[in-house]
């Protein structure tokens, strides 16, 4: 069967969580096919402002990711596609797309942008939804992935009118064709991931807030494009009506969410926040602008959340007020907007605003829903993809998988993590194909060009109009052919295009050219195509410069021409000064230990090292105690009633049986030397230290349950943690059966100062144990004291069932916390006042049960200097970027999950752990590491081993050695696996002896030197600290 | 002012954010004046304090390091 697999993957859905999941299929020895139902890729990414709790720029965070997607050989994608049909069985699928006509030829198309600045019909912008105009003939967004065109059907005058054809005259690359018909195109896939993400709720259903009646209520998604500086408003925060800048905005959570009446049951998950954000952002434009949120429980459930809306408060003053909205309707000016709602004392209050924010939950995105038909997955109530009760990218049909928000509504971490989770479980089901689907890149004899004298060709790009429209191209060409060592210059229509890469090499060929500089675009997204051509035309890619005349100049002084094309000419000079200085670049590479290294043993290992065992891989594991399973053997089961205690005692015999996994109980990892791909691990073992080679490392150490030092914990024997309440339940239910009373106390050592965070899973903990107790004692009175139920996501249908069973909830603020007492009998009573009535409650209680915190491992700050890990606040591992890689550490090659990362429920665990095999495999799938030659060297007779540049390195990379012993000095050495090029070592030099390659002094100071006037006849080397001055 | 020498900014970026930076003020056409020249960098943290000299030395009337 498995030489049957295809090594192929179909991804539906361009957002985050797919293309996470593409990129790490393709990183992996996949093919990977990526449908988009939109023009391009991004999902609703790319429509946000900023991100929370970090309120980085969400566009500028995803760049990198779709250049990466954009240039990966391993990729194909099929934007503005939907699935037709799926037929086969799993592992070998044959995928019909079906590609919508866009009217435009995707292989001419270089996304100049002429059409649309020529295009006579304008159309509500459905991106910035409906704020603004884009052209009939448009791209979603100037950083579009793919950036080709797209003729809007419904509204271009040649399909309503029959005549205009503006485009078609316009485009030089004959790119537009109005006959196009969709394309049916089938590709063979072995597995199936959807990612087909969300759509926002449509508040126009619940008519008392106005939607859709006043133009200046709005929904939070709108909000995001209003805040966004490539937005309708260019980042200034205006109200639609009249383009007014509102001096007070309230934000109504819960619409569309938590909201039965309107067919909406579950919690959407991220709103608290993203309304935060929002609050803090309009703060940031003008601290005067008032920002109330209206909320029922404030659900800040992920890592620094809790701080983040502390921030709002007492940094920002966001106004936060409890409170269901009931109606929307103008004041009798028509110019602001009354709010009426409840307050906390039961007085009716009724307020007004400029301005309200809708808060709007997370539906299935109807797209997707269709592509899960075709696929014949079971779907839930909600129009969510079903999955595994416990494996949450688990669909109902094997070989395929789900992952993002149309799982459950979820933000971005925990969508890209569950994309790269997805992406494990196809890799694991394809693991024998792995490697047979992708391209070999064909290796071409490089010609040595050291020692010849620089011969540089220039091309001078038109870009269409967009650079040719404003500079005047072929003087630019005609300066450049003067410059020194330029023995060819021309201008050319796109640079870009295929056929111009054919000319680029013959022109290489025929003048014996060993520099090339391109004049054209942006080197970030361009650069790539350019190397690529030199090596195949026999040249090292590294001896090419682009000069960037379309961004830096055509775009940015489009009314001033003649002073344009002067920039652009001396920039073509400073591109041509550097580019006679460029050396020839070579990737170093090394041999991967094709090995993983698992630390902790509990659920998060245990399921890591089974699944890089499923990859194929041998894998160690590093146990601390003398028993695998860790805290997962205690949870009984999840609320949705998947034995947990059970399932880890299965898994723990499979991994105990896989003649892949070795197991060291009672060891620690004592160190990791080595760079990511072939690290040594010295294992503390009891029969002393053992050593290994391996190429990527997940730790999954694991946390503990918080020991509570208030309410009489520790003190009376009926004070209990939930973790015990647990193992009552399950083993000795005749005492909740004999019990009357029971009271829960909600964040006990939890969103404290100084512990200011949540430990995500108490709430839904705390009610799974109270329904487990009613089903054993149905007259058990149960009373959970809370500040806010943050069951958030489908969990929400817990509390709900709670309500129902009589379960009482009572609210406590943290300046008044509960008070436990004992009689002179020993019985307990918890004593509180109702924030409500204002009562004083005295509750009895035979069983007393702390809902603690959780906490990373005592050890972990040690574990974490042993392996020179970073760690948050809190103390849990911190991982590389709170959004985008939520699985990675900085330092390359180390992986976390599980409770080491922070508080979580067991099935994210499993999420996780699987997401960081998905990564870590990136690395174990090769035979060799190649690093980057853009890297630091040091020059032996130069460095006197001062050690500055390890001070200055932020990578560890750079490091004085003591060779003496080799009969060689102490110098500066570096790790072209650790170096970034980011060149702080060759500031710090004193000697000129760090020097980053392709970034050396003499390269910046000639462009320097070439700013002003000409360069004729230097090739100077200059050292600026005057050590080593050489002028030829 | 036709007499006087137009100022000349030389601006040292970093290639992942005020580079990018740039890039996105073109693809906004945000208009500004021709008389800045960006030298791109992998990191701002590259910039020495002879670059920024041998700018000034070059005639730049100021120097823009931005990462």
């Amino acid at each position: 069967m498995s030489s049957h697999l295809i090594g192929a993957v179909t991804v539906i859905g361009g957002g985050i969580s797919g293309i996470q999941a593409a990129l790490d299929l393709a990183n992996s020895g996949f093919k990977v096919y990526l449908i988009e139902s939109d023009p391009s890729v991004g999902g609703v990414m790319a429509k946000l402002d900023k991100t929370f709790p970090t309120n980085d720029c969400s566009s500028c965070m995803m760049g990198p990711k779709l250049v990466e997607l954009a240039n990966h050989p391993n990729i194909e994608i099929f934007a503005y596609s939907e699935l037709a049909s799926v037929s086969g069985e799993p592992g070998r699928f044959e995928v019909t797309i079906r590609k919508k006509a866009r009217y435009v030829d995707e292989e001419k198309c270089v996304g100049c942008g002429i059409c649309a600045t020529k295009c006579p019909t304008k159309v509500l912008d459905e991106f910035n939804f409906n704020l603004r105009y884009r052209k009939a003939i448009y791209v979603p967004f100037p950083q579009a992935v793919p950036l080709i065109y797209t003729i809007d059907q419904k509204h271009c005058r040649m399909f309503t009118k029959g005549k205009c054809g503006i485009c078609q005259k316009i485009c030089h690359k004959k790119a537009i064709d109005y006959d196009q018909k969709d394309l049916f195109v089938t590709v063979p896939s072995g597995a199936i991931i959807l990612a087909g993400g969300y759509s926002p709720f449509n508040p126009r259903v619940m008519e008392e807030l106005g939607y859709g009646r006043w133009p200046n209520v709005i929904t939070a998604i709108e909000y995001e494009r209003i805040s966004s500086a490539a937005g309708p408003f260019e980042g200034h925060i205006l109200r639609p009506s009249d383009r007014e800048e509102p001096q007070s905005i309230a934000w109504i959570q819960c619409v569309g969410s938590r909201d039965l009446m309107n067919g909406v049951e579950y919690c959407s998950s991220v709103c608290c926040m993203y309304a935060t954000k929002q609050a803090m952002v309009t703060k940031e434009h003008d601290l005067s602008v008032d920002t109330t949120i209206f909320y029922i429980d404030m659900r800040a459930h992920g890592k620094g959340f809790d701080a983040f809306i502390d921030r709002a408060k007492s940094e920002y003053g966001v106004r936060y007020v409890r409170s269901r909205v009931s109606r929307i309707v103008p004041d009798v000016s028509g110019k602001r907007l009354e709010v009426t709602y409840v307050t906390e004392d039961q007085k009716f209050v009724t307020e007004p605003f400029d301005m309200i924010v809708l808060s709007i939950g997370l539906c299935p995105n109807p797209t997707a829903i269709d592509a899960a038909n075709i696929l014949g997955l079971s779907v839930t109530p909600h129009g969510f993809i079903e999955t595994d009760q416990f494996h949450l990218t688990r669909t109902s049909r094997p070989g395929v998988f789900v992952c993002g928000a149309i799982q459950e509504p979820k933000d971005i971490p925990d969508s890209v993590q569950q994309g790269s989770s997805a992406a494990e479980e196809a890799m694991a089901f394809l693991a024998p194909a792995r490697n047979t689907m992708v391209p070999v890149p064909t290796q071409i004899p490089e010609r040595n060009v050291l020692g010849e004298e620089p011969r540089i060709g220039v091309f001078v790009c038109h870009c269409g109009i967009n650079i040719a429209g404003v500079v005047d191209v072929k003087a630019v060409a005609e300066y450049a052919a003067t410059l020194p060592n330029v023995v060819y210059a021309v201008n050319c229509m796109f640079a870009c295009s295929s056929d111009q890469q054919m000319e680029i090499k013959r022109v290489i060929e025929e003048y014996k050219l060993n520099r090339l500089v391109v004049a054209s675009c942006t080197p970030r997204t361009h650069e790539p195509l350019f190397r690529n051509t030199l090596k195949e035309a026999g040249l090292n890619p590294y001896l090419f410069e682009q000069a960037n005349i379309r961004e830096h100049v055509a775009w940015v002084h489009q009314q001033e021409p003649e002073r344009a094309t002067q920039k652009a000419k001396e920039v073509v000079r400073m591109s041509v000064a550097r580019a006679r200085l460029l050396e020839p670049l070579y990737d170093s590479s090394y041999e991967v230990s094709q090995r993983g290294l698992v630390i902790g043993g509990g659920l998060a290992g245990l399921t890591a090292a089974q699944e890089i065992s499923r990859q194929g891989f041998e894998v160690i594991l590093v146990e601390k105690t003398d028993s695998l399973g860790g805290i997962a053997k205690h949870i009984y089961q999840t609320e949705s009633g998947f034995p947990v205690a059970q399932y880890t005692q299965e898994l723990i015999q499979a991994v105990e049986s896989d003649p892949r996994i070795r197991i060291f109980l009672n060891s620690e990892v004592a160190e990791i030397k080595g760079a990511c791909g072939r690290f040594t691990a010295i294992i503390r073992t009891p029969w002393g230290n053992e050593s290994a080679h391996v190429g990527a490392i997940i730790v999954a150490t694991g946390g503990t349950e918080f020991k509570p030092s208030e309410y009489l914990y520790g003190q009376h024997d009926s004070v209990v943690t939930q973790l015990s309440l647990e193992k009552i339940i399950n083993s000795e239910p005749e005492k909740i059966k004999e019990a009357m009373h029971l009271v829960m106390i909600q964040c006990v050592g939890s969103r404290e100062p100084r512990r200011l965070y949540c430990s995500r899973i108490c709430c839904t903990m705390a009610i799974k144990n109270a329904l487990r107790c009613k089903e054993i004692n149905p007259s058990l009175n149960i009373t959970i004291l809370y500040r806010d139920i943050r069951t958030f996501g489908f969990r929400e249908r817990y509390y709900r069932e709670a309500r129902i069973k009589g379960i009482r909830f009572v609210r406590y603020e943290l300046g008044s916390k509960p008070q436990v007492v004992v009689d002179s009998r020993g019985t307990l009573s918890v004593q509180l006042r109702d924030p409500i009535t204002g009562m004083l409650l005295s509750l009895p209680t035979d069983l007393l049960v702390l809902t603690a915190a959780i906490r990373p491992q005592e050890d972990q700050k040690e574990l974490a200097e042993r392996l020179r890990l970073p760690l948050d606040e809190h103390g849990f591992f911190l991982e590389a970027h709170i959004k985008l890689r939520p699985l990675d550490f900085t330092v390359p090659g180390f992986f976390i999950c599980g409770l080491a990362h922070g508080p979580k429920f067991s099935y994210e665990s499993v999420v996780q752990a699987k997401g960081a095999v998905a990564r870590a495999v990136s690395i174990l799938s090769r035979k060799r590491m190649f690093s980057d030659a853009m890297v630091t060297t040091v020059d032996p007779f130069l460095c006197r081993g001062c050690g500055e540049c390890e001070k200055a390195c932020s990578f560890g990379a750079i490091k004085v050695i003591d060779r003496r012993t080799e009969g060689k000095g102490i110098r500066a050495e570096v790790d072209p696996a650790l170096c970034t090029g980011c060149g702080a070592c060759n500031v710090a030099c004193p000697t000129g002896a760090a020097s980053l390659a392709h970034f050396r002094d003499k390269h910046i100071l000639a462009m320097i030197e070439s700013l002003t006037g000409d360069f004729e006849g230097e090739t100077r080397e200059l050292d600026i600290r005057g050590l080593n001055v050489t002028t030829t | 002012m036709s007499l006087q020498r137009e100022p000349l900014i030389v601006a040292f970026v970093c290639n992942w954010c005020a580079y990018a930076g740039a890039d996105l003020a073109g693809v906004s056409r945000m208009q500004y004046p021709p008389n800045v020249r960006l030298i791109r960098l992998m990191c701002s943290g590259r910039v020495n304090e002879g670059f920024i000299l041998k700018a000034f030395e070059q005639g730049a009337s100021g120097v823009l390091v931005s990462g």
